[in-house]
């Protein structure tokens, strides 16, 4: 294969990433994670997140060019996330890839961190039909998307209004008296009856579809499984957790995936691609095949270390817009925590 | 004058960048620029040598302030330092930004400091309290970096950019007020090496949510969210 060779960082949230790819050929993703010091606050806390993004950016940096066996000197662009994601944070990725860019003197791509998401999965399964949809899940983000042209043309159909599903998976996990970050424990706590407790489906009555047809809301059913909860230890009895995790997670996989098939259908797209943190979550898988199969769509899911927050989906974008002819960004561009998904490059 | 060529860079405060040949400084320009450091940064240092008629090429040595000062802005400093520094593989080093306005105030006065007492250099820390440490009249760091409030700073002349914040709690004397990137780049590599970290000084704000207890969830015992405080 060959293709611009881009390097990709990344620091919107707890993850310094690094990655380098050759076109759509990935050769490095060196990610050095933050989480361990976030799990006695319960949540990501951004100066935290900050520091250790400093810390970590010169030897990951180190350890990319080594796994991908290159010297830095060698790459044709930089890439890397202006946004959205936590803006101090953020600086530290953007400043970093600007140093780089300028002592090199490559041309630098300021990228948007969710289309960063959709981009990666041509690392793993080439070309994206184009439109496709996308569904965006992770602790920071929940958003559906419709993908006309990767590198230039997406909308955001819906997104959560609230918590992002990672965040309402967190809170609940403390509810359960299960470790953070919440997704997997609750995942893997699921064992039980999804039917004993029919909490909320948010967004999902007759009149919520005419405003909020592929928004998202989490904050009632994290208040409704805590209520649940709290009213169970009051009476002395004991909290039924396998059943608890697996109907909470119940209601978050179906609305995710009722919604997603819904934009599929409204949009006409074949494809739905998936991608963030909760994309790794075994029921919400489950549940998209079955109803992709039911509605003739096909899923793309890229692996979990892809669907996490990453340097490779940065590279891979940046190597995108290279190719197809994308302008540079200018090297006063700064980080915007709250960037638009339809402004794919800045 | 010969010498190795520094490229010195400061965003504790505003945003800095100088260059100089040995002791001798090439070039000094600061933006007066509180907020947008990531932004202004890398265009002030292609100024700087242009104005100093190099190249980075040319660069042997990268010398940062590490602070204390706000976060996020002093971070971008630190990072572009480190990265332009693996990128053109070369040396770096970084130096407490107090330590750079004391030499200012020294060489003003004769390298006698002027100051039979010694000084105080101080700047803002927000929040009512400053970032500060103690010289003796040489310009040698007595005490410090600290933060805190302007009463617990020793009662001697004041320079820097919070001198004049606190009148009659700070005693403000003639001197710097801001940060000379030029004099950084000059002698930044004689002063006391600070290693790499930013001098933060403060603990990160953070509140460790109450043990256990499944309660109802409330939006007080919501994660910190990205304020603006520390910018
Ligand atoms: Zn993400």
């Amino acid at each position: 294969m060959s293709g611009p060779l881009v390097l990709g960082i990344e620091s919107s949230c707890d993850e310094t990433g690094v990655g380098i790819v050759r076109g759509h050929e990935l050769l490095a993703n060196e990610v050095a994670s933050s989480v361990e010091q976030h799990v006695r606050f319960g949540g990501v806390v951004p100066e935290v997140a900050s520091r250790a993004h400093l810390e970590a950016m010169v030897p990951t940096l180190q350890r990319a060019c080594a796994t991908a066996d290159i010297d830095l000197a060698e790459i044709d662009a930089v890439a890397v996330t202006a946004g959205p994601g936590l803006m101090g944070a953020l600086v530290v990725g953007l400043a970093a890839a600007k140093a780089v860019a300028f002592a090199l003197d490559k041309p630098l791509y300021g990228v948007n961190h969710l289309a960063g998401h959709v981009a990666v999965d041509l690392l793993e399964h080439g070309p994206l039909p184009e439109p496709c949809a996308a569904l965006l899940v992770s602790g920071g983000h929940t958003s559906l998307l419709l993908v006309d042209d990767v590198t230039s043309q997406i909308t955001e159909l819906g997104s959560t209004v609230d918590d992002a599903a990672g965040e309402a998976y967190d809170k609940v996990a403390r509810v359960l008296g299960l470790p953070y970050p919440g997704g997997p424990y609750i995942d893997k706590a699921a064992t039980g009856n999804p039917k004993l407790v029919a909490f909320p489906r948010g967004l999902t009555a007759r009149k919520d579809l005419v405003d909020h047809r592929f928004d998202f809301s989490f904050s009632g059913l994290k208040t409704a499984v805590a209520r649940w909860v709290e009213a169970r230890q009051r009476d002395g009895e004991d909290v039924p957790v396998a059943d608890v995790a697996a109907s909470f997670q119940e209601a978050v996989c179906d609305v995710l995936s009722a919604k997603a098939m819904d934009a599929c259908r409204a949009t006409g797209a074949s494809i739905l691609l998936i991608g963030g943190g909760v994309a790794a979550n075994s029921r919400l898988r489950a549940l998209l095949a079955e109803r992709a199969g039911e509605s003739a769509v096909t899923l793309r899911t890229p692996r979990p270390a892809l669907c996490t927050d990453n340097g490779a989906m940065i590279a891979v974008l940046g190597a995108e817009i290279v190719s197809r002819g994308g302008r540079p960004s200018r090297m006063d561009i700064g980080a915007d925590s709250s960037l638009p998904v339809s402004r794919i490059l800045v | 004058m010969s010498g190795p060529v520094v490229l010195a860079l400061d965003t504790s405060t505003v945003v800095a960048a100088g260059v100089a040949r040995g002791r001798e400084a090439l070039a000094s320009l600061t933006v007066a620029d509180r907020m947008q450091h990531v932004e202004q940064l890398i265009p002030l240092i292609r100024q700087a040598l242009a104005e100093a008629g190099l190249s980075l090429a040319d660069i042997d040595r990268i010398v940062v302030g590490l602070g204390p000062g706000p976060f996020t802005g002093l971070r971008v400093g630190v990072a572009t330092a480190a990265v332009l520094a693996a990128a053109a593989s070369v040396e770096f080093r970084g130096v407490c930004t107090l330590d750079v306005l004391a030499a200012q105030h020294s060489a003003e006065h004769d390298g006698a400091g002027g100051e039979a007492t010694g000084f105080v250099v101080a700047t803002d820390a927000r929040r009512k309290e400053v970032y500060w440490a103690q010289y003796d009249s040489a310009g040698t760091r007595l005490l410090g970096p600290r933060v805190g409030p302007p009463e617990d700073v020793p009662g001697l002349p004041t320079v820097g950019p919070a001198a004049d914040l606190y009148p009659g709690r700070l005693h403000a004397v003639m001197g710097p007020r801001t940060l000379d990137p030029g004099v950084l780049a000059a002698i930044g590599w004689d002063l006391p090496d600070a290693g790499t970290e930013p001098l933060y000084l403060r603990r990160p704000d953070a509140a460790e949510p109450t043990r256990r207890k499944p309660v109802l969830l409330t939006r007080t015992e919501r994660p910190p969210r990205p304020t603006r405080g520390d910018r």
